[in-house]
């Protein structure tokens, strides 16, 4: 049989920001790369992000967000994958942050943050390297 | 409780790694299919299908919305192309539907067409088996009109809905063969738009043309709707009825779709099995890439490469 995983991942912007430039570029950048973008659009809630990931089955996670709520929406997102046992799902973000929160992001779960003028080949060459579609 | 329990009492995290490994074509996956295959013929399946951006998931979000009114549980399948150069896609159905979301008694899965090897008519049927397994009373599955693949998908929906928009009036001559030919009820979605009256005749046309096939038989409506204003749905979700009730109501009938049915059923998957299998196979031999070298060296023609290749094939069997 002809079996191949596929790397799957959803982007979707949590809470009222409407800055949607960003996101849209990284999930063309991640569709080039060869992985299947499930984009969920603006306005959802942290419940509804993790919904979405569970009921598409992804191996990770992309927030963007560029309206200053990352503090309390990142981290309930991961709280609320844990609380479905979905937290085998990798969690990384993009956006604008002030630098200090960046560290405290990282350590409530988020696996990483990348700030406008990252390289989209970084972007990308990081799901490859620390995201392994599950077995 | 094993997998196959998981999926008939609900368990969304098992049905959605199910679908998974159907779509990366994990072996598994075939074998819960198995079990599951029982418990499964009580959904009612709709296809959509239509151009890119004709409003295909705005309508069935708001259908799903009428449905749940109603008490229905609903699973929805949304299909959209894979890019050929990247092998990647981006599935943005999902936008349209998020309201949805944390609704228990939806489902909604995105998939991509894949292609290739991908068997992407056998993995569609495999998802909306899970999603009817599951218990869900309706089954809604979206793909772009615009593949032979992709039409069969919603071909094999006891209802089919061909979206259209207006303007679309010469366009109508040039959609792909055999799209018109598989739709049951046609919707001219965007009809605040101008140019409605033009393209429902035309389809008019279009079906009084054809005439004889729907003598003693289904004749398609043209129904029009505003999509995004929830104009029009209401009557979509009552000729679906009309059309289930017109499926059903005759035994003759009901089997005649039922064997139908299996008949594309069986044949689609021994033709995935073949590609999969067999063409795969043949493709990662050395005979395949030394036959390929003779043609390209003009030392054979194609045509009896082919024969020796498919020949030895069957006969080692
Ligand atoms: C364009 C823009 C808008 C447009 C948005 C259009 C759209 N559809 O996206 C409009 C005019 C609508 C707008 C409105 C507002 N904006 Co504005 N906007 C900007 C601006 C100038 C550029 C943003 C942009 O598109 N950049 C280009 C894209 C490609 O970059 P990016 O989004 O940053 O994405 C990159 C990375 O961040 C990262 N990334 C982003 N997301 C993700 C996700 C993942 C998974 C990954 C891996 C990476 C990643 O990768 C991307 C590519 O490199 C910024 C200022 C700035 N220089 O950033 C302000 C800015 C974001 N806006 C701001 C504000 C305040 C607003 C408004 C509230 C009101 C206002 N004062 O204008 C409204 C609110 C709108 C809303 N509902 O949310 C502030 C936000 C301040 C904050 N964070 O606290 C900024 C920073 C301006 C500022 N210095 O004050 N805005
Ligand atoms: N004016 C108008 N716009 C509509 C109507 N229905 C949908 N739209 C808009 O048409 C655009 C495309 O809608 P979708 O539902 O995403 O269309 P689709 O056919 O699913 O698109 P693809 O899946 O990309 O092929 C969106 O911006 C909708 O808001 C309608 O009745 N009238
Ligand atoms: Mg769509």
């Amino acid at each position: 049989m002809n079996q191949k995983r596929k790397i799957r991942v959803l982007v979707a912007k949590p809470g009222l920001d409407g800055h949607d430039r960003g996101s849209r570029i990284i999930a063309r950048a991640y569709r080039d790369a060869g992985f299947e973008v499930v984009y969920s659009g603006l306005h959802q809630t942290p419940e509804e992000v993790v919904q979405a990931a569970i009921q598409e089955d992804v191996d990770m996670i992309g927030l963007s967000s560029l309206a200053g709520a990352h503090m309390y929406l990142f981290p309930r997102v991961l709280e609320l994958l844990k609380e479905n046992g979905a937290d085998d799902i990798v969690v990384c973000g993009g956006g604008i942050f002030p630098g200090e929160d960046i560290p405290k992001l990282k350590e409530a779960g988020i696996k990483e943050i990348f700030v406008p003028g990252t390289p989209l080949g970084e972007v990308v060459k990081w799901v490859e390297e620390n995201v392994k579609p599950r077995t | 409780m094993g997998i196959p329990e998981k999926i008939i009492s609900g368990n969304i995290r098992a049905v959605a790694r199910l679908i998974r490994d159907i779509d990366d074509n994990i072996p598994e996956a075939r074998e819960v299919l198995k079990e599951l295959y029982p418990y499964t013929g009580k959904a009612y399946v709709v296809g959509i299908t239509g151009a890119p951006g004709v409003g295909k998931s705005t309508l069935v979000d708001q259908m799903v919305y009428h449905l749940r009114k109603a008490k229905k549980t609903v699973g929805v399948l949304a299909v959209d192309p894979t890019s050929p150069f990247s092998g990647g896609a981006i599935l943005g159905d999902r936008i349209r539907m998020q309201r949805h979301s944390m609704d228990e008694g939806v489902f909604i899965r995105s998939m991509a067409t894949r292609g290739y090897f991908g068997g992407l008519t056998q993995s569609t049927r495999s998802a909306i088996d899970v999603m009817d397994a599951m218990g869900k009373d309706y089954i809604i599955v979206e793909t772009v009109g615009v593949g032979q693949d992709e039409i069969d998908i919603v071909r094999s929906a006891h209802t089919t809905i061909i979206t259209l928009v207006p303007g679309m009036g010469d366009d109508i001559q040039a959609l792909k063969a055999g799209i018109l030919e598989v739709g049951d009820i046609f919707v001219i979605n965007k009809a605040d738009r101008e140019g409605v009256d033009r393209t429902v005749s035309d389809i008019r046309l279009m079906i009084e043309m054809d005439e004889k096939r729907y003598k003693n038989g289904w004749k398609p409506p043209i129904l029009t709707a505003q999509a995004v204003f929830d104009e029009g749905i209401k009557e979509i979700l009552d000729e679906i009825k009309k059309h289930r009730k017109y499926l059903t109501s005759s035994p003759e009938r009901k089997s005649m779709f039922q064997h139908e049915k299996a008949r594309n059923d069986l044949v689609e998957m021994i033709k995935d099995r073949i590609v999969s299998d067999v063409l795969a196979n043949i493709i990662d031999s050395g005979e395949f890439e030394e036959a390929l070298q003779l043609i390209v060296e003009k030392k054979i023609d194609p045509y009896t490469a082919c024969d020796n290749i498919v020949l030895k094939k069957l006969k080692s069997g």
